[in-house]
């Protein structure tokens, strides 16, 4: 009779077995040669660290769990909110405002009781990076911003462990596993971050949001992949995927012999100051520019309203989402802007605005530089106007 | 000549919301001046100050990297691919 392990202890995890309910529960990967005994064995021996539980980690975490990966690592601090919901399948709408790990174990451990799930309530940082991804096999990095991808990368090639990367853009997406022994790192690929601003984040840019779904998917496949020790990895492969045309396509990523991290003669040899690499010096840079420019609350806004006063409302936002809210503005999308600068009227008073007020405050900067002098940005937004002044307007 | 360069998502708005543009040009280089020719603003996006190509911005001829080619030297040929792939994280506000 097969011993039932509810504990990996050092001792017990050299001979792991399955008991009845597991046999019965995995049968589906039982019955397969490719994985058999032997394999399920290998899962449930297998410890791998989640480094992120949002959009990338809901379906991994998920598939994960249902293969039954002995030992699971979630390293998550953030908190359900309701816009993760379009997304991020691990939780439901009872969820919101509750910590992910919190609400990820619980689903994780109904899904499968069998696992044992470490939660990491931390962001991951180069003074923990090393000592949280020490006791596991494989990394998989759902995380949503560059000095961590940065990290992660970094502290993997380190310990010489396996990094399954996913990443996605609106409706694309990137797959492909660095730090692999002998493969190419983040680095060989990216040697360097983009500045902050260059790319936009879901916020800004939007996302679909079955795709992070299908590279967490993709992501979960390479790892059971790796586990087993079947198929052919993504090792070397960067695997692209284009999901509006429903293309996959794929590069030859080389490992770069001069990569400062996995390279013959290697510089980074200890984790790095991340968020100075990737250029982020906390909010220092754009209130120094949003000092210089003149701002209007929402409050004096609707002040100025009610007395009467002539402002024309600049809404530099898109197309779209004037459809979802609007204060009635004049709408020139910014990148528009100055082509179509003509239209506006230099001896009015002008107030500019978008979704949060970045966009219109490029957009004042701007337009203070074409001479306009009775112009001003509002602080916050139309989401600040409906904080603060009209709460009917919906937020987005 | 012609060869497609695709665009990638995070740089279409840069090319006229194109996912890939047909141009003349018999190397990389040849074929990444016109598309800042005809795109001007995909200019800054794709180059640093010092005309370098931004290191967040990798470019293959087919499914090979043009750093282990030739770089922007690399020959193409009719029916060649160009892609143009950036760094993209999804998630947090950068």
């Amino acid at each position: 009779m097969a011993t039932r392990l509810t504990q990996l202890t050092p001792a017990a995890a050299a001979e792991p077995a399955l008991s009845k309910q597991e046999v019965l529960r995995y049968s589906r990967h039982l019955i397969m040669p490719e994985v058999g005994m032997d394999g399920q064995l290998k899962l449930k021996k297998s410890r791998v660290l989640m480094v992120g539980c949002g959009g990338l980690g809901a379906p991994l975490g998920l598939y994960l769990a249902a293969a039954g990966v002995g030992r699971l690592g979630i390293v998550d601090f953030d908190t359900v909110d309701f816009t993760n919901l379009q997304r991020q399948v691990t939780f439901g709408t009872s969820d919101v405002g509750r910590k992910k790990l919190e609400a990820a174990r619980e689903r994780l451990a109904n899904l499968n009781p069998e696992i044992q799930i470490d939660a990491f309530e931390t962001r991951l940082t180069s003074e923990n990076a090393l000592d949280i991804l020490r006791d596991y096999d494989i990394v998989v990095d759902g995380t949503d911003n560059f000095p961590t991808r940065y990290l992660v990368n970094d502290a993997c090639v380190l310990l010489g462990k396996p990094n399954v990367y996913g990443s996605i853009f609106r409706f694309e997406g990137q797959a492909s596993i660095f730090g692999h022994p002998g493969g190419p790192c983040y680095r060989c690929l990216y040697p360097e971050p983009p500045p902050p601003g260059l790319v936009p984040s879901c916020a800004e840019g939007g996302v679909l949001g079955v795709l992070p779904g299908i590279i967490g998917c993709i992501q979960a496949m390479e790892t059971i992949k790796l586990i087993i020790g079947k198929g052919d990895s993504l090792v070397g492969r960067l695997l692209l995927f284009d999901a509006m045309g429903m293309r996959f396509r794929e590069l030859k990523l080389r490992k770069n012999p001069e990569c400062p991290v996995c390279g013959e003669h290697p510089t980074v040899t200890k984790l790095i100051d991340y968020a100075e690499f990737c250029g982020i010096r906390g909010e220092e840079a754009p209130t120094q520019i949003a000092a210089a420019i003149p701002e209007i609350t929402p409050k004096q806004l609707k002040q100025r309203f009610d007395r009467g006063d002539d402002i024309y409302i600049l809404d530099v936002r898109e197309p779209h989402e004037y459809q979802i809210c609007n204060l009635n503005g004049h709408l020139i999308p910014l990148g528009e802007l100055p082509k179509r600068v003509s239209e506006l009227d230099s001896s009015r008073e002008i107030v500019a605005h978008c979704r949060s007020g970045k966009r219109s405050g490029e957009a004042v900067e701007f337009l203070l530089k074409a001479g306009f002098r009775k112009i001003s940005n509002l602080k916050g937004g139309i989401l600040a106007w409906s904080d603060e002044v009209d709460p009917s307007v919906p937020k987005y | 000549m012609p060869v497609k360069v695709i665009i990638p998502t995070p740089l279409r708005q840069f090319a006229g919301k194109h996912e890939s543009v047909s141009l003349e040009a018999g190397t990389v280089g040849d074929a990444l001046t016109a598309l800042t020719s005809q795109f001007s603003d995909l200019k800054k996006h794709l180059y640093s100050d010092d005309g370098r190509l931004r290191s967040f911005v990798n470019v293959y001829v087919n499914d090979e990297d043009i750093r282990y080619l030739q770089r922007e030297k690399t020959a193409v040929q009719q029916g060649d691919t160009i892609s143009i792939v950036p760094s993209i994280a999804g998630g947090a506000k950068a």
